[in-house]
């Protein structure tokens, strides 16, 4: 629960310049959200401080309200005020938002389709010691199961920031997942996002890395060091996995050959499966991917559990090594 | 079948209850992240579980007949790790491991890495759930164990938590006792703040639970209130709300929100061990 953890790889010479960690960037743009819409309500189960949303609490303390330790009231508390005409944003860790809330998002949100905003922090393994009770790593499948949602998973505070508002403006449910640990700066302020269109990084053809979250960092990492090696690879910042943005997935498979996926989730049902359902659609390429594989984390720190779990850029450049042999 | 020895000098318990403080002060410490507030407020409780109430063989952690116990609040695991080694479950040494990479003693009880666990939490509301399962289990196999399940009071906003209080009634678990650690606090604020649970020993009451009210910190009450409630031969179960102060025994952190899930620095660590220090005997 403290923003000190940071997500430094360290078995590569591309150095990740830290900035703030994405549940802040929510905060602040939640608040910003707040001075523009006297209709944005937030709403936390006991976690505002972790999640930030208490940073739009302080400043608008009469359209914020922490419902308790109640994830599946509030899910339906922000249903009923969607469906009078407000925009409400709630918050929680991932895990318990997305778990404990889900037949509400399915019966109160998706099904309806009301205009609900999501926001779970603490996603992935990267939240560190406090342990697999506490890491989601299933919230991206279950959001992405939910007819109708918009997911995204942005990669730094820049994107985060200018996605929470895209979100805003977006008229339908969505469903964003945020990190505890600082987030490499990947983008700058003036950068612009929008929902379902990847970034690109690069132009290289012999591989295409696509990331979403603290993977896009690993990725753009990954892609420096296999341009020593002489391959050369193109990284899309997967920031929106619904709807996926299936032209970018068909351009990167015809131009590279090969794609590699990168995310802090299983591999059931998230980004890799995604990315694999779409390619099989238009451009079918060998592919590898990089997750979490079938099992819940432990208690560590966050790099001992990246590294372990193989989530780091060693691991995306191994993957493109081998997916580079079966082109 | 040997039985843990039961400590029956209260002395010795208060002793222990000291002890396991410093235990949690410096393993958070150590680790660099964890909950001493909801730790030091479950101490007196744990101690009279199990150095007085329970029927457990820490030679024989899956005895058939012992008594089980279910920690609900998981992030409070400090306490029940501390709990354990002085028990003889686990070595005292493996305290300092608390959330390091490999360490048995995870953020929150995981029984895959300590199967002498009854139950791995941390998503809070589900060990009354839990405790209800192993209590009918009990009577279907007519078995005499008792469960014990402990629950915050802002765990207590979870809507299951209602759903297990309705169902053990109408079951006549009486071979359950919930224990509520009522520090008044939760993550964020004090729980009045946040959401009242007021009235709170009228709910569980109106729900069909035998309820006592006690200070979870004076061993006057806990012992006599956990003995009854293992004897329990009426048709209900029972809860203990148990009025605790969170950050008990370290004066800058009792009753401060701040020290929910912060972890002591080495300075505050022997600040607080100075003054645990001082009220040994
Ligand atoms: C379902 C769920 N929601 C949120 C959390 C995050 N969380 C951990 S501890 C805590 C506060 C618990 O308050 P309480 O039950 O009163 O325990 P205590 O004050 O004794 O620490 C919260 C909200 C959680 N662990 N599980």
């Amino acid at each position: 629960m403290n923003p000190t953890a940071s997500m430094k790889a360290t078995t590569t010479k591309f150095e990740l310049k830290m900035g703030k960690a994405t549940r802040e960037a929510y905060g602040e743009a939640l608040a910003e959200l707040g001075r523009k819409n006297p209709n944005v309500i937030a709403l936390d189960a006991d976690l505002a401080k972790s999640t930030f949303s208490a940073t739009f609490g302080k400043e608008f303390p009469g359209r914020f309200y922490t419902v308790g330790i109640a994830e599946a009231n509030m899910v339906g508390i922000a249903s009923g005020l969607a469906l009078s005409g407000k925009i409400p944003f709630a918050s929680s860790f991932a895990v318990f938002l997305v778990d404990k809330g889900y037949d509400q998002l399915r019966m109160c949100v998706a099904y309806p389709h009301v205009n609900a905003k999501f926001v779970g922090s603490h996603g992935g393994i990267s939240i560190g010691e406090d342990g697999p009770s506490q890491q989601s790593v299933e919230d991206l499948a279950l959001t992405c199961a939910l007819p109708g949602f918009v997911v995204i998973h942005p990669a730094d505070e820049h994107s985060a920031r200018a996605l929470v508002h895209r979100m805003a403006e977006h008229v339908g449910p969505c469903y964003m997942r945020t990190g505890r640990a600082k987030a490499a700066v990947i983008y700058s302020p003036s950068d612009t996002f929008e929902i379902g269109k990847a970034k690109v990084h690069g132009d290289g053809a012999d591989c295409a890395i696509i990331a979403c979250g603290f993977e896009v960092g690993y990725a753009l990492q990954a892609q420096a060091q296999l341009e020593e090696e002489g391959v050369s690879v193109r990284v899309l910042d997967m920031h929106t996995l619904k709807p996926l943005d299936d032209a970018a997935v068909a351009k990167a498979a015809r131009e590279c050959g090969a794609i590699v996926t990168a995310e802090e989730h299983l591999l059931d049902g998230g980004l890799g499966a995604r990315v694999a359902q779409a390619a099989a659609k238009s451009h079918p390429v060998p592919m590898e991917m990089v997750g979490v594989r079938d099992t819940y984390a432990e208690s560590a720190t966050p790099e001992q559990l990246m590294e372990k779990y193989g989530l780091t850029a060693p691991y995306i450049v191994q993957a493109v090594r081998d997916v580079l042999k079966r082109k | 079948m040997t039985m843990m020895k039961r400590v029956e000098s209260v002395d010795e318990l208060k002793a222990l209850a000291l002890e396991m403080r410093e235990d949690i002060v410096k393993m958070i410490c150590a680790a660099g992240s964890g909950h001493p507030g909801g730790s030091l407020s479950e101490v007196e409780l744990l101690t009279a579980l199990y150095f007085r109430v329970l029927r457990h063989d820490p030679k024989n952690p899956q005895w058939r007949d012992r008594d089980r116990f279910i920690l609900s609040k998981g992030h409070g695991a400090p306490a029940l790790y501390a709990a354990l080694a002085h028990a003889g479950y686990i070595p005292r040494e493996m305290l300092m491991t608390l959330r390091k990479l490999g360490s048995p003693l995870q953020g929150h009880p995981d029984k895959r890495m300590l199967p002498i666990l009854e139950a791995s939490t941390g998503s809070l509301g589900q060990g009354i759930s839990i405790g209800i399962g192993t209590a009918l289990a009990a009577k279907l196999d007519q078995l005499d164990y008792h469960t014990f399940v402990m629950i915050g009071d802002g765990e207590s906003q979870e809507g299951q938590i209602w759903e297990a209080a309705m169902f053990a009634p109408f079951h006549k678990l009486n071979n359950l006792t919930v224990i509520v650690d009522n520090n008044r606090q939760q993550l964020d604020d004090f729980t009045d703040v946040i959401l009242s649970l007021k009235p709170f020993a009228e709910k569980w009451k109106s729900f069909g639970w035998n309820v006592e009210e006690i200070n979870g910190h004076d061993f006057g009450q806990v012992i006599p209130a956990l003995e009854s409630a293992r004897a329990n031969k009426s048709e209900r179960p029972t809860c203990i709300i148990a009025n605790t102060v969170k950050g008990e025994g370290v004066s800058f952190m009792a009753n401060n929100v701040k020290w929910h899930g912060v972890a002591p620095k080495p300075e505050e660590r022997d600040a607080a061990l100075k003054e645990l220090e001082a009220l040994k005997v």
